[in-house]
């Protein structure tokens, strides 16, 4: 007892600048919560966070919008000419649009194509990958903390020395020729061949994102009860069942947020795979976004128009995947509730 | 005087320094580098700041694509460094600073780099917005050595460009080299072959006429070499849009018989290859209208939003000085760019006999240079053309559309483009 009354009066001396301190910021506090009330002194805390938001992406947003319906080589707003809704026609006429060679800017459509087919197969694979990885590292094993440190490793890296990592490996004179070679098998351009090169634009996508995403479900995993597998084993159920009526429902949330984020990922996909293919062969891995770059940035004349309305287009993509993602998780809570 | 008298005097001495003493203008030099220019300027600058110390200069040294994709931003919202060295110089013109009333001499920049000056002003203008830091000339590299293991004679002087495909095609089969003939992925290295096919590139309006029966000759030659295996996809096929790639580490790797680049890559052979292979520049090969490479090259330029117009006008006057500019090229392998030193010659510093014949064989090939060649730097919409040339034959290489599409959809490019640029 004498033992812990000294170490309470220690942390009390200890603590007491921080009392004090606390005191004095309580005063205006105060006075500022008696004028403003509960909310005012919440959107006070906020304001400042939302006026960078503002700043830097809802007003840069706002501009990209007028700068859709412009035209020219100039840089600013007022030195441009307005030419209305031209630039959207331009993207938008098509013969056929499953078809981008039947399009005026066949690129943007190519773009698009590719894009659509990569967020639908790297998500899907991405997901898939994540839960299994984060399933298995859940479970008790030796070095479980050395393995989980594996799978995040490459999120650690950033996105350019990923591709270059990958390059250095596939490319003629690579790592994966140079096996292939001393197994007898003749070496593959593997960022020549239009397949291979969208194949492993999505294998390394996933490679350098995976610990991410594993990260999320593992913690998820660790927050479901134990007691629920306890009884589920005194029942007998088999293990196919546990994984459907209680990993799975309770894992829901976690999921939701990984698919989402994913999803935002993969439609925003550039930096790997620019380093990594240059959007080739031809435009078999040009994206939405290194459209967008190139035609607003990267050509001789630049077309800013043309790519802010790509990219207005391109935004009102992701705000429907997103409406679509965050009703479809509502309507579950929903159902789980009744 | 008192000891106290002395203090005094001293103290005031200092002082009176310490609030007159003017701190040195600074000036931001944006540069690039292919091999060695950029140490070669940061000891040039160390000179001129040692006779001049009211002036300090710093030599931002980046990568070429900061050049090419930020510096035209900059410009575009009024800001920018003092001076830049840059390759687009005709399309971003109204950006350089006249130096015409600052500088010492204009005559002498008449004189000796009055030959480039259209390159780098817009239409019409008779300002003197800078000097060339080198003259390129686009031209084949080969590798000597894999010709002579493989018993194929070297074509000379005046082969054809077909004569030139079959014998790498026997070198690279007789040595097992993957690829026997490469281009850089650029629509501006495929302009000086096109035109020797005959393309006439501009219109008599002074507008795009890029599709006519001597670019087809080309880029069917383009097409087939790639179905043929003399080219690999891996350079044109590799990439998307109007990316430029090189196959420069595939030459210094030996896996290039024959590399059509430019001058600019001599230094960085010097560097790269040294005596692992013997190499050389050969002259251009011919088609029915000319054996033309083209000529372009990079500039240093002033900005015209520096706050320091004056001493850049003095940096700008002392670099391109007859003795300092000698240096430079005779130092960094580049071709010159000023009359003066292009008539009297230069003494390059290397030993490697590669390097000089090939210097030998591009000073030879500014004088086969055809007039359209020469006019292109100039032109208004020569970047614009490259750019749809490449990012559409690059397509075809790639097997994503045939050439008779791409010959529409350049001419569709180039239009928009254009028409973009003229609002």
């Amino acid at each position: 007892m004498p033992h812990r009354e000294a170490s309470s009066s220690l942390s009390g001396i200890l603590l007491a600048p921080l009392r004090g301190a606390m005191a004095i910021v309580d005063i205006p506090m105060r006075w500022v919560q008696r004028r403003l009330g509960t909310g005012g002194v919440a959107a006070a805390f906020l304001a400042p966070n939302m006026l960078i938001f503002g700043v830097f992406v809802l007003f840069p947003m706002f501009l990209n919008v007028l700068y859709s319906f412009t035209g020219g080589g100039a840089l600013y707003l007022d030195s441009r000419v307005f030419v209305g809704t031209e630039q959207y026609e331009t993207l938008f006429e098509c013969r056929d649009y499953l078809d981008p060679a039947s399009c005026r800017e066949d690129r943007f459509w190519r773009a698009a194509r590719n894009t659509a087919f990569f967020v639908v197969v790297q998500v899907a694979l991405l997901v898939a990958a994540s839960l299994v990885t984060a399933l298995v590292l859940n479970r008790k094993m030796r070095a479980r903390a050395f393995w989980r440190a594996v799978f995040f490793f490459p999120v650690l890296l950033s996105p350019v020395v990923v591709a270059l990592i990958w390059k250095w490996i596939l490319q003629r004179n690579g790592l994966l020729n140079a096996m292939l070679s001393e197994a007898g098998i003749e070496p593959v351009l593997w960022l020549v061949d239009r397949n291979w090169a969208m194949f492993w634009a999505i294998f390394v996508a996933i490679w350098a994102h995976l610990g991410f995403y594993t990260l999320i479900l593992l913690a998820g995993l660790q927050a479901i009860p134990a007691v629920l597998y306890e009884a589920a084993q005194m029942d007998g159920t088999p293990r196919w069942r546990v994984f459907t009526r209680i990993t799975l429902p309770l894992l829901w949330p976690s999921l939701i947020v990984v698919i989402l984020l994913a999803l935002i990922r993969a439609v925003q996909v550039f930096d790997e795979v620019f380093v990594l293919t240059g959007g080739g062969p031809g435009s078999a891995t040009l994206f939405l976004v290194q459209y967008i770059y190139e035609t607003g940035l990267a050509q001789q004349a630049r077309n800013l128009g043309l790519a802010a309305a790509a990219s207005i287009l391109m935004a009102a993509v992701l705000i429907v995947l997103t409406l679509v993602q965050l009703s479809s998780s509502g309507w579950r809570e929903r159902k789980e509730k009744r | 005087m008192s000891t106290k008298g002395m203090f005094l005097a001293a103290l005031g001495f200092f002082l009176s320094g310490t609030v007159y003493a003017q701190e040195p203008v600074e000036l931001r030099f944006l540069w690039y580098s292919d091999g060695n220019e950029g140490e070669v300027m940061a000891d040039l600058l160390a000179r001129f700041q040692e006779e001049n110390p009211d002036i300090k200069v710093v030599l931002d040294n980046v990568a070429y694509t900061v050049i090419r994709d930020q510096l035209p931003a900059q410009l575009e919202a009024g800001e920018g460094p003092d001076l830049a060295r840059i390759t687009t110089l005709k399309d971003l013109a109204p950006h350089w600073l006249d130096l015409r009333d600052l500088i010492e001499d204009p005559a002498y920049w008449e004189e000796n780099f009055g030959a480039y000056l259209d390159w780098m002003r817009p239409e019409g203008s008779d300002m003197i917005p800078g000097y060339m830091t080198q003259l390129t000339i686009t031209g084949p590299f080969v590798n000597r050595t894999l010709f002579e293991q493989a018993g194929v004679e070297l074509p000379g002087e005046g082969a054809t460009w077909d004569e030139w495909a079959t014998a790498v095609k026997q070198v690279a089969e007789n040595q097992g080299i993957p690829i026997p003939l490469a281009m850089d992925r650029s629509g501006h290295r495929f302009a000086g072959p096109a035109i020797s096919m005959g393309a006439k590139f501009i219109g008599e309006d002074g507008e795009p006429a890029v599709i006519d029966s001597g670019f087809r000759a080309m880029a069917e030659r383009i097409a087939s070499w790639h179905g043929d295996g003399i080219m690999s996809p891996e350079i044109w096929g590799s990439v998307s849009g109007a990316t430029l790639r090189g196959a420069n580490e595939e030459f210094a790797n030996a896996e290039v018989v024959m590399y059509y680049s430019g001058s600019w890559q001599i230094s960085q052979f010097a560097e790269t290859i040294g005596d692992a292979f013997d190499w050389a520049a050969v002259p251009n090969p011919c088609g029915p209208e000319a054996c033309t490479g083209l000529p372009g090259g990079a500039g240093v330029v002033g900005i015209k939003y520096t706050e320091h117009p004056e001493e850049v006008a003095k940096l700008m006057d002392w670099l391109a000085s007859e003795p300092v500019l000698k240096e430079f090229y005779e130092r960094t392998l580049f071709l010159p760019g000023h009359a003066g030193l292009a008539k009297a010659g230069l003494d390059y510093k290397s030993d490697n006999p590669s390097v000089k014949a090939s210097l030998d064989t591009f000073v030879k090939e500014v004088g086969k240079l055809a007039p359209l060649a020469n006019r292109m730097p100039a032109w208004d919409w020569a970047n614009i053309s490259y750019a749809a040339i490449i990012t559409r034959l690059g397509q075809v290489v790639a097997g994503e559309m045939s050439l008779e599409d791409a010959y529409d959809r350049i001419e569709d490019d180039i239009d928009q483009q254009v028409s973009e640029a003229k609002r």
